[in-house]
């Protein structure tokens, strides 16, 4: 197997294949270590990491807490409402200081597109994208590939239709990006307002015929129908929405018989998925967030764990 | 290289340490075997099958990972890659066998028994090596040895495994590298 290169997990538009599957191998010796007794081995030791998070987010930060903790790392989150960002602080002032303390890995989320990278080029710590803006949200990526992959055995040729507000999605972005190195076909849906212009320059289908994405699908990944970002009006009213592309029982009965129900969190039960599938018997959304934290494991690992 | 042993003497090395092991604890009752990635793994397995034949008593098996527990884990150039621990049964006041192929500085061993006291509570390790090259650098003895082998530090114990290392069994000695 290829020896890890980066110092940063920014996107995985910039990993290779061959990096995606040192990642998903190392997670699946750390899902081993969350089902002990003791939760906890010592790799990460005396290392320390920082939640640098200027937007919501309950599952991504609790998970990167966990599986840091679950490496033995010190973590300490700030909540950009909480810190002297909201005093005109810059964020690369703000992940200064947090290196001046000898930190060493910082994972961010941040509302524009591409602060991450600043951070990168700004400070010498290692940096994780926890997403950013519409752009990435790679580790939500990789365990999305993860969970399909540990029910399938690999991506090759397994179609996934991605739903929802594909526009403002970076997790469809990264899915897309990663899913695609994996070698599965990946269809994206949603009203033509949603679908941005070009995106099958990324290599996949892209179509506003819900009936037609779902046919044949092998995994139905719903997205979050971003109320935050809907202030210009891309669609008329969510109960359009609902009406037109909702995943719903009767539409899921489209899929493969068992066909895989994904959803990034957090859900809107009644918009984009309907209560009766996500706690469906085809729903691994659960079991997503239970990956969520051995995928996060093995980057920082990879990240954390080689010579400096 | 020079070849120390060759795929009988493996063989009877394994046989023999079977027979130890059935003798130093009275049978079978409360024994595990926990071989350490990759070659002690191949040995576990091995000495499992011996048993077997010797008591007609499946012995439960483990792998065991050590690298997270590696005392060297963040200044080694070379990050290892982690594979998964496989110990589906609990070790709490188990007698323990421990196997790998080589016993040399110990510090493989000692990231060992802090992996398995994650795990459980033994009630005992007991150590397994197919070969001791001596050089300890911790205080650490192995309870069962296929062969001890007197080496220079900058010598290389080089182990081959067919199931591992897709050639047949030998244990050779060469000069300079790293093993």
């Amino acid at each position: 197997m290829s020896k890890w290169k980066h110092k940063h997990l920014m996107d995985l538009q910039d990993t290779t294949r061959d990096d995606i599957e040192l990642i998903l191998e190392t997670a699946r010796s750390f899902k081993e270590v969350s089902s002990r007794e003791i939760k906890k081995v010592p790799a990460l030791r005396g290392k320390t990491v920082a939640m640098l998070f200027a937007e919501p987010s309950t599952r991504t930060r609790v998970s990167f807490e966990l599986a840091a903790k679950r490496l033995s790392a010190d973590t300490l989150a700030i909540q950009a409402a909480a810190s002297s960002l909201v005093k005109g602080e810059t964020l690369l002032d703000t992940a200064l200081n947090i290196e001046a303390m000898n930190v060493d890995l910082v994972v961010v989320r941040h509302g524009a597109s591409g602060a991450p990278q600043i951070l990168a080029n700004g400070t010498s710590m290692s940096i994780v994208n926890a997403g950013d803006g519409c752009r990435a949200h790679p580790t939500q990526a990789l365990l999305d590939i993860f969970t399909i992959k540990e029910k399938f055995g690999s991506l090759e040729g397994v179609k996934v239709t991605i739903v929802g507000d594909i526009l403002h999605s970076r997790v469809a972005r990264s899915n897309i990006a990663g899913m695609i190195k994996m070698g599965a076909h990946v269809v994206v849906c949603g009203p033509s307002t949603l679908l941005p212009v070009g995106i099958e320059e990324m290599g996949v289908e892209a179509t506003t015929d819900i009936n037609k994405a779902l046919k044949g699908a092998d995994v139905v990944m719903a997205l979050r129908m971003q109320k935050e970002r809907q202030q210009d009006a891309f669609l008329p009213s969510i109960a359009e929405y609902v009406r037109e592309f909702c995943i719903t029982p009767e539409r899921l009965k489209m899929a493969n018989a068992r066909a895989l129900v994904m959803h990034p969190g957090p859900t809107n039960r009644g918009i984009e998925i309907a209560a009766e599938v996500a706690d469906g018997p085809q729903s691994v959304i659960l079991e997503q967030v239970t990956n969520g934290i051995a995928i996060r494991m093995a980057v920082l690992y990879l990240l954390l764990g080689r010579k400096t | 290289m020079s070849t120390i042993m060759d795929q009988e003497q493996v063989r009877r090395a394994v046989t023999r340490i079977a027979h130890e092991i059935l003798e130093r604890n009275k049978g079978v009752e409360d024994v595990c075997l926990v071989g350490i990635r990759t070659r002690g793994a191949v040995l576990a397995d091995r000495l499992r099958k011996a048993i077997h034949e010797i008591e007609g008593v499946e012995l439960p098996t483990g792998i065991l990972d050590i690298n997270l527990y590696r005392d060297d884990l963040t200044i080694i150039s070379k990050q290892p890659v982690i594979r998964e621990t496989l110990i589906d049964f609990d070790i709490t006041d188990k007698i323990v066998v421990l196997v790998d192929d080589v016993l040399y500085t110990g510090r493989t061993i000692r990231a060992a028994f802090d992996a398995l006291v994650d795990l459980g509570r033994p009630g005992c390790i007991q150590l397994a090596v197919l070969v001791d090259r001596g050089h300890r650098e911790l205080p650490i003895r192995a309870d069962f040895v296929g062969k001890n082998i007197p080496t220079a530090k900058e010598q290389v114990v080089k182990v081959c495994l067919s199931e591992s290392d897709n050639s047949i069994d030998s244990v050779t000695v060469g000069q300079g590298g790293a093993r």
